[in-house]
């Protein structure tokens, strides 16, 4: 197997390369998962850069990425393998009299009418491929089963066609919003990533990557602010992206500082909530009037 | 290496963790590939093959501060010539001009407590985190008094260090110190900035000093008596009796998520159940296109009743917080009920569902049950019998053959009259009766205790020491 990566410096470096501020814990994972060639289960709050973090991998790779978006009701026809129904009845009826019987049903069962889904594309493609399992929280306990083959062995059985085994190991991400508590045997094959809200140092770093034209004071000041109010016993914290789109905020409205004007005015974009918004605004002395 | 390791593993595993056979052997090769000099990526390294759960994380951290507290340079315990130090110290004796025979040479070892407490100041002013650290170690070692082989705790320690500290002092004047660098006065907002901003580094800083003292103390008596006496219950495991104030926090912030992952479960439950009996009109109506004969049988489609709730709370003394999160979590996931009412008592008793309807906060209704509500009868001792009087004569006609109810309590009676027949008429009118209690089974009837008298007429008493425990319960109810 390649390796991809040759030092947790070089991961963290190459990410902020593709404007993705890693902290130590992310890259040091990152790295990890290249060397063990085994997937990662990133899980945390909403809106911390869990599909980013795959996305920007795959940037920093040159890898293709490959989605699988998880909702309740996923099966395997949609996440692994289908048979192509209608080519194959097309290929039956085209040559009724010549084919014998035994013919037709090797030659029916072959890859050509094989519809791959994303796991099994991930699995067969020949160029890098980064493969992006998201939200695998939404579906069911027992659906889980469908990805365990895949994440522990890089292979797909197919009853009809033997095993498919991976000709390369993809990068495999998997993200969780922690709604439910995913099985063992999921979590035991995964390295384990939680991503927290980011120091406010990094955030600031985020601030100014993100946003452009916005300055180091103001980017500051939003960093702290955001800090204070993560602070409080909130129903909803603000996220990094509810950060980032404050501070566009900020900049559209021409402001260089954050004064209580500003603020009051600007605390909807961070905020969602009413009774968040009437307690973030006391505790930090902003008169909502 | 693998001695050290598997210590670890098995220390982890004492702590509560479930730690596999296969997470080991990924941690053995992850380590292969992590130098153990890079310690946060080891650290990290460590983590993601053997902690699968962000709320066992904490402990995690701790019992890896006590195995690999005493590797990497930064964290060498004998006190070099810190170069860092001497050259702030000099900088800072040239800046105030008293560098009378004393320079850089004494170290820091020959300060006076003021010029300590001066120094941290400077430190914390402008956050610079080597000084505090050689600073953190010399008030450790000057001000805890820490003597070999004496089996305290590090919290003793940590306690007379801080004192000697004032950090609280030190927040005031840091606040002066900005004030005076502004020249003037600040907003509301910059002062609320600024004060947040020095609190996270004096909290860093009492952190570093939790470490130092750690470090000493695994020193001292080696890292698995020491990973004994700090090993603490994970989160869900802690009784609700017993919580520190600190450990109340975790629970509150573990609670929300388990809310979340409960009332998933549950709906996901009640969408999902078995098929319901046989529809015999619908089948009978489908048979029609197969020539009268049944071939196709249809199912009623299963609705089960949502249960109508009734919590009826003692909020006295120890027992308080065991009602209170018992209630928020009811309240979190209240949709899974057709209704929830909630009583709380001590002696008296009143109704609180209202404090619940009116606001979405649910930390800002239970501190209305707290003040508001009416509970006290005669002296504000709990007296579940009249409790129970007041409950049945008030309220007793609400409850119907779909309300289940709830008594959470220690039955902890001060030896007034039990009343145990009103759980008797409420049992024969209610769907169930339930006692949750959260003291430990073998608690029970001792001393002054009469669960087991209530209990009798219940379908069932529970002990609920821990969120664990609650939330299977609760799973159970819905």
């Amino acid at each position: 197997m390649g390796e991809r990566f040759s030092s947790v410096q070089q991961v963290r470096d190459g990410l902020k390369g593709v404007d993705y501020l890693a902290d130590d814990g992310i890259a040091g994972v990152v790295f990890l998962a290249d060397r063990l060639g085994k997937p990662i289960l990133v899980e945390g709050p909403a809106g911390t850069g869990k599909t980013q973090l795959a996305k920007s991998v795959a940037e920093l790779t040159g890898s293709r990425l490959i989605r699988l978006q998880c909702y309740e009701g996923l099966d395997e026809s949609k996440a692994l393998y289908e048979w192509n129904y209608k080519k194959q009845l097309l290929r039956i009826q085209a040559d009724k009299n010549s084919d014998s019987w035994s013919d037709i049903h090797d030659d029916i069962f072959s890859e050509d009418f094989l519809l791959t889904r994303p796991l099994l594309e991930a699995i067969r493609s020949t160029d890098p491929v980064v493969l992006l399992i998201d939200e695998v929280d939404r579906v069911e306990v027992e659906t889980e089963a469908l990805l365990l083959e895949i994440l522990s062995e890089y292979q797909v059985s197919i009853p009809e066609l033997g095993t498919i085994t991976a000709r390369q190991i993809p990068m495999v991400f998997l993200t969780s919003n922690n709604t439910r508590e995913l099985s063992e045997a999921l979590k035991r094959r995964c390295l384990y990533l939680h991503v927290d809200y980011p120091s406010m140092d990094r955030e600031k770093e985020i601030v100014l990557a993100k946003v452009d034209g916005i300055t180091e004071h103001l980017a500051d000041q939003v960093a702290r602010i955001v800090r204070s109010i993560r602070q409080l016993d909130l129903k909803k914290a603000p996220s990094v992206s509810e950060t980032l789109d404050w501070a566009r905020t900020l900049l559209l409205l021409n402001a260089d500082v954050v004064d209580a004007d500003t603020a009051k005015e600007t605390l909807h974009v961070l905020l969602k909530y009413q009774t968040d918004i009437a307690k973030a605004a006391k505790e930090l002395a902003v008169d909502l009037g | 290496m693998i001695d050290l390791l598997s210590g670890f593993v098995k220390e982890l595993r004492n702590a509560g963790l479930p730690v596999s056979l296969t997470e080991n052997l990924d941690a053995m090769e992850a380590v292969r590939h992590i130098p153990i000099e890079d310690r946060e990526a080891f650290k990290y390294a460590l983590g993601a093959t053997l902690v699968k759960n962000s709320s066992h994380w904490r402990a995690f951290e701790t019992v890896f501060e006590v195995y690999f507290s005493l590797r990497g340079p930064e964290y060498k315990l004998v006190e070099g010539s810190d170069d860092d130090v001497d050259r702030m110290w000099r900088e800072m004796q040239d800046q105030l001009q008293q560098g009378e025979g004393r320079g850089g040479a004494g170290g820091l070892d020959s300060l006076t407590p003021e010029e300590i407490a001066q120094m941290l100041m400077k430190a914390l002013l402008n956050a610079d985190q080597a000084l505090m650290r050689a600073l953190a170690k010399q008030s450790v070692q000057r001000f805890a008094g820490m003597e070999p082989g004496r089996p305290v705790g590090g919290t003793y320690y940590l306690y007379r260090t801080l004192r000697n500290l004032d950090l609280e002092g030190m927040l005031q004047k840091l606040m002066e110190a900005s004030r005076e660098q502004v020249g003037g006065d600040l907003t509301a907002l910059e002062e609320r900035l600024e004060r947040d901003e020095y609190q996270t580094r004096i909290e860093d800083f009492k952190k570093e000093i939790e470490a130092e003292i750690r470090r000493r103390l695994v020193a001292d008596r080696g890292a698995e008596a020491m990973a004994k006496t700090l090993r603490k219950p994970l989160p869900e495991d802690v009784e609700f009796m017993h919580a520190s104030r600190d450990e109340m926090q975790l629970l509150k912030k573990s609670l929300y998520p388990l809310t979340r992952k409960l009332a998933a479960r549950l709906a996901r439950k009640r969408r999902h159940g078995r098929k319901g009996p046989l529809d015999f009109r619908n089948t009978v109506r489908h048979s029609l296109s197969y020539g009268g004969v049944p071939a196709d049988p249809k199912f009623k489609y299963p609705r089960p009743a949502k249960p109508e709730l009734m919590v009826v709370a003692d909020i006295s003394g120890s027992v308080a917080a065991f009602a209170r999160f018992t209630l928020m979590l009811v309240y979190a996931i209240q949709n899974q009920f057709s209704k929830v009412r909630s009583f709380v008592f001590i002696d008296g008793l009143d109704e609180v569902t209202e404090y619940f309807r009116g606001t979405e906060d649910i930390t800002e209704a239970i501190h209305r049950v707290n003040t508001e509500a009416d509970v006290v009868w005669v002296d504000g001792h709990s007296d579940y019998g009249h409790a129970f009087e007041v409950f049945w004569d008030r309220f007793g006609k609400d409850v119907g053959p779909k309300t289940t109810v709830l008594l959470l309590g220690d039955a902890r009676n001060n030896y007034h009259a039990s009343q145990a027949w009103v759980v008797r008429e409420m049992r024969k009118k209610a769907r169930h009766v339930y006692w949750l209690n959260p003291e430990p089974r073998s608690y029970w009837n001792t001393g002054d205790s009469i669960v087991g008298e209530y209990g009798n007429h219940t379908d069932g008493v529970y002990e609920c020491r821990n969120l664990r425990q609650l939330e299977g319960f609760v799973e159970k109810l819905a």
